[in-house]
């Protein structure tokens, strides 16, 4: 088991290299130019192509991506253009606000879409059916940002039960959440419930129905723990979309996280700032899908078979 | 026939499966009967309703789509149609089991055995998990498994492994009716005897009446005391294991004698019947039989034949016999 983890942990290596070097290619074949954007407009000529010149900006590209990695493996992300600032700093300033956006974004999530993809496969083409896969469908049909307005209109600004923007108290982070969560429920809740449909037709639930055991334990302790594996997987994959979907959520709450903070380097062209989220998201969403095969592994003793060996 | 001694007893059951691709008549107008202490095979091919008759007796066919029309199913003296899912759990695992045709996909892959069987126990005789697991290793050896591997999961089983274990579950409720649903078609064939041996001595030990559902009639020689032969979800012959094989009435029942090689003539070709069983959403309005029955009459396809006793368990229902010839035989090649 702990090779099997630091196995896929070494696998983080080549990952990170490919990510690097195509997010390091795309950002110099985009238009603009760091050393103008760092002058400013008035700046003249000479100045720029000087600054070109120290920014190691006229090498090569290859070159440049060299340089670049060999500074990080020193732990080195370098220095944001636009706020002179390290980067690790600024990252690490705004790393637990996403964080925690994501987190609770997924709980909402998870909490609200097994019970309802449950429910909608046990009363498959009843009413509850229809209502639960329609909140399924509304999650994913509707846009975050309007439906984050939608709830700062009647949460925050009606009804007054949480705040319309800002950290500070897990009050702050109550909307942002259900706002990110809500696209990933509907996800999850789709394919709970189309994995738990597949499952309640295996002979083992004919089994354990003919061993007399009540509706509740079947569907929870026979049928939900064998439709669980699609639910992982997707669950995993909404981490992705989550972190995309920040980007959105922490603008309309204003919110300081590495979303906004990814958005505004794009716009500045700023490299190490845009490198050093792309790296952070990349090992986050790396991790979070080693974990995702450790709970396959959890759920079903044939896939905890395959670690040991 | 009106002993006291009837178990289970079957009446004019009608099961449907409504899909919006038509009606499938999975079980049209079925007569069944089971004595304490007696097994009774239930011969018939692939769809002609043997699973569906099991799973009635159980309330467990899946609705929708299926859906039971008409009839009753007396099972020591209740219908179990008129029993409400309540009653139905008490007495499902506990006074009916029934063991499934394919042992490789009716354990659970996520829980051990051992929980597996022991649930059965905690359920039905509201023992503690301890106890009902110490429970599960005494059915465990008493099908031959060593009780230390109750902690494995299924996949880390053999096929015939798997069915003891399936076996167990059926049986730790000790039932008093054991439904055996082609309980060895799943597996080879030394393994098949093992099995089937282990469910005779099982049997004798417990007392416990059988539903054999099978279509191998080598098991059903074996192992049954009556047989009823089913055909598209009727039964078309039933009698005891004498009257069917030395009496051998209906064409369809010689079809299936037919279709075992014979030892003694090695040389002789198998006569297979020929064609296929009726499309269950289209039956024919008469015999369902006769499109594929070789002494089939003009009268085979319009009606329905009546049924016909040759003595008071055995009887046929079929165009040719009446109350004569019925007795004397020699209608059909077999006799």
């Amino acid at each position: 088991m702990g090779r099997y983890i630091l196995k896929r942990i070494l696998t983080l290596i080549p990952v990170l290299l490919g990510v690097t070097l195509l997010v390091f290619l795309i950002l110099s074949l985009a238009p603009g130019d760091p050393a103008k954007t760092i002058l400013g407009e008035m700046a003249t000529p000479e100045a720029i192509e000087q600054l070109r010149e120290e920014m190691g900006l006229n090498d090569p590209i290859l070159v440049q991506y060299g340089r670049y990695m060999g500074n990080l493996i020193r732990g080195d992300f370098g220095i944001s253009y636009k706020t002179k600032v390290g980067v690790v700093e600024e990252i690490g300033a705004r790393f637990p606000t996403t964080m925690k956006v994501a987190f609770s974004a997924i709980i909402i999530a998870i909490v609200l879409a097994i019970p309802l993809g449950i429910v909608a496969a046990v009363k498959q083409n009843t009413l509850v059916d229809g209502l639960s896969m329609f909140i399924a469908l509304l999650g994913v049909s509707i846009p975050i940002f309007w439906f984050s307005m939608l709830l700062i209109q009647l949460f925050s600004v009606k009804l007054g039960w949480f705040p319309v923007q800002g950290t500070g108290t897990w009050k702050h982070y109550v909307l942002p959440g259900l706002a990110l969560g809500f696209q990933s429920m509907a996800s999850i809740a789709r394919i709970t419930r189309s994995s738990m449909l597949e499952v309640i037709r295996q002979d083992y639930i004919t089994t354990a129905r003919a061993k007399g055991l009540p509706q509740g334990r079947v569907i929870r302790h026979h049928a939900l723990p064998n439709a669980l594996i699609p639910t992982i997987t997707v669950t995993g994959l909404q981490i992705g979309s989550l972190l995309a979907g920040a980007v959105m959520t922490e603008t309309v709450f204003g919110l300081p996280g590495i979303g906004r903070y990814m958005v505004q380097s794009i716009e500045g062209r700023d490299t190490p700032a845009i490198m050093g989220c792309i790296i952070v998201f990349t090992v986050v969403f790396t991790l979070v899908n080693l974990i995702v095969d450790l709970l396959y592994g959890l759920v079903d003793p044939r896939i905890r078979a395959q670690y040991k060996k | 026939m009106e002993q006291k001694d009837v178990l289970l007893d079957i009446k004019d059951l009608v099961v449907e499966f409504r899909t919006d691709d038509g009606v499938t008549h999975a079980l049209n107008h079925l007569d069944l009967q089971i004595n304490k202490g007696e097994t009774l095979g239930l011969v018939g091919e692939t769809g002609a309703g043997k699973t569906t008759t099991g799973l009635s007796i159980l309330k467990l066919v899946p609705s929708p789509p299926g859906v039971t029309v008409q009839g009753s199913i007396m099972f020591d003296g209740e219908d179990i149609r008129e029993q409400s899912e309540k009653v139905m759990m008490t007495l499902r695992g506990s006074e009916i089991s029934m063991i499934f045709q394919d042992p490789m996909t009716s354990l659970n892959p996520v829980h051990v055995i051992e929980d597996q069987i022991a649930e059965v126990y905690e359920y039905h005789q509201k023992v503690s998990h301890e106890k009902a697991v110490e429970k599960a290793h005494e059915i465990l050896e008493l099908v031959g498994i060593p009780a230390d591997r109750g902690k494995e999961y299924p996949h880390q089983f053999s096929g015939g492994m798997k069915q003891r274990v399936v076996i167990a579950i059926a049986l730790a409720g000790n039932p008093r009716l054991l439904i055996a649903d082609e309980p060895t078609t799943a597996l080879d064939v030394t393994i098949q005897a093992q099995v089937l041996e282990m469910m005779k001595d099982l049997r004798n030990k417990f007392g416990t009446s059988m539903l054999m559902i099978t279509h191998d009639l080598g098991i059903v020689a074996d192992i049954c005391d009556k047989v009823s032969i089913i055909y598209a979800g009727h039964v078309v012959e039933h009698g005891n294991l004498e009257d069917i094989f030395d009496h051998t009435r209906h064409p369809y029942t010689e079809g299936l004698f037919n279709s075992l090689p014979n030892l003694n003539d090695r040389k002789a070709m198998l006569k297979p019947i020929r064609g296929l069983m009726p499309d269950p959403t289209q039956l024919p309005p008469g015999c369902p039989f006769a499109p594929r029955c070789d002494y089939a009459m003009d009268c085979c396809s319009k009606s329905k034949p009546k049924r016909v006793y040759r003595n008071d368990e055995h009887y046929v229902e079929c165009h040719l016999y009446n109350e004569q010839n019925i007795k004397e035989g020699g209608v059909i090649n077999r006799d």
